[in-house]
């Protein structure tokens, strides 16, 4: 059987579909915990790339007709991406395994070949101490590149480095 | 709690690498730290599902801006989405972009000078049947001129974007046009290293596909990723 089909850059013009609405995972009434999620993403210069795609997916809430679980955003002329949700709690993981509370990440742009898959995980939350992934992170700095860190009330801020020192950790998936 | 299938690992040399030192974008935005490796959760094995309800299909690019028909060649473009395995992808939503016939895309960022066309956005989005297949009508894109090194031109190209079952699924890329010259000079095409896996971003003409006195139809099949045969070892 085939493989799977090759990737190719989104490129600089993906706004062609984008819908705004999406970057607000409350549209359709979600209750729970409402967050802003918002970073700016960042080229290997330390300059802000202004023309990506940032998508999440997130398992907890469950998707209902009132929470969609997923959302995209672009980045803005300053490189800076926002997103609307509801905060998620924890979720299996392999094994007995339980996971901290996290987003699932999806950069896209031009110059990237690929997607980069990453994750958001929340600063405040005890479980991150036992989180498998991070935990399999070595490198306190490295591990930290993935946890999101609060801004004003309700707002949580996830810079991404593609590339560089400050480089997010960005996963295998 | 049983542990969620994993989707097996991308074959070498099938995908592109991020490092593409022909492609000028990539040198500032590619990872220099290696992919961390992570089993799949159910958050990687699961993913966003669309409803044509909540997200209405518009398939007819040629004329879905203002009503009135785009200039330039009407085509028909469809395929069927399978998995690695060969099974079917169903009701799965697949969105689309390009440029329109003379190379320009109806978007502020494009500065090509070439002219727009006030009924052609170039966007559209589609869902698979029971069966896997898509099929959409548009108008052929034109090459257009792009900055990354002198005289480059981007060959005929529809950009595609892949949902699937799950997040470890999701596929963003772009289908080519047979016979294109531009394609062996094009350092995004020929970021991919095997030449099979290349060949099959060109789309095929298809008679069958190709309707009487109206357009000439193309075949572009695509397959996701397949789940792991048995779960692996953490
Ligand atoms: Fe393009």
């Amino acid at each position: 059987m085939p493989h799977a089909t090759a990737s190719q850059t989104i490129g600089p013009y993906w706004h062609l579909v984008e819908d705004k609405d999406w970057a607000d995972l409350t549209r359709f009434g979600a209750e729970g915990e409402k967050i802003v999620l918002t970073g700016t993403i960042y080229d290997g210069d330390g300059l802000p790339c202004p023309d990506a795609c940032v998508e999440i997916w997130q398992t907890d809430p469950p998707v209902s007709d009132t929470f969609p679980g997923f959302g995209r955003s672009n980045s803005d002329a300053n490189g800076v991406f926002r997103l609307v949700t509801v905060k998620p709690g924890p979720v299996s993981g392999r094994g007995n395994a339980q996971q901290a509370p996290h987003i699932a990440i999806w950069v896209l742009s031009r110059g990237l070949m690929k997607g980069l898959a990453t994750r958001a995980y929340f600063q405040d939350e005890p479980l991150n101490e036992t989180d498998p992934l991070l935990q399999s992170i070595e490198e306190p700095a490295r591990r930290s590149t993935l946890v999101a860190t609060p801004g004003a009330p309700g707002s949580w801020r996830f810079d991404i480095h593609l590339q560089g020192d400050r480089e997010t950790v960005f996963l295998d998936v | 709690m049983t542990d969620p299938l994993p989707f097996r690992p991308l074959t070498a040399g099938s995908q592109p690498p991020y490092d593409v030192p022909g492609y000028r974008s990539t040198q500032r935005r590619f990872p220099r730290q290696p992919l961390h490796p992570i089993p799949h959760t159910i958050t990687e094995t699961t993913g966003p599902q669309f409803s044509e309800r909540m997200f209405p299909a518009s398939v007819d690019l040629t004329c879905n801006k203002t009503g009135q028909p785009a200039i330039g060649e009407r085509i028909i473009v469809a395929g069927r989405i399978t998995d690695e395995d060969g099974r079917s992808v169903p009701h799965t939503m697949v969105e689309i972009w390009q440029a329109n016939a003379t190379g320009r895309y109806d978007h502020p960022g494009d500065q090509h000078d070439a002219p727009l066309d006030p009924n052609f956005h170039g966007a559209g989005r589609v869902f698979t049947d029971a069966d896997g297949f898509y099929r959409f009508l548009t108008i052929r894109p034109g090459a257009y001129p792009w900055p990354n090194h002198r005289n480059a031109w981007r060959p005929n190209h529809i950009h595609f974007s892949f949902f699937g079952p799950a997040f470890a699924t999701r596929l963003v890329t772009q289908m080519y046009f047979p016979g294109d010259p531009l394609l062996s000079l094009d350092p995004i095409f020929n970021g991919v290293p095997d030449a099979a896996a290349r060949d099959r971003l060109v789309a095929a003409f298809d008679l069958d596909l190709t309707e009487p006195d109206y357009a000439l139809g193309y075949r572009f099949d695509v397959v996701l990723r397949g789940r792991a045969a048995t779960p692996m070892e953490d």
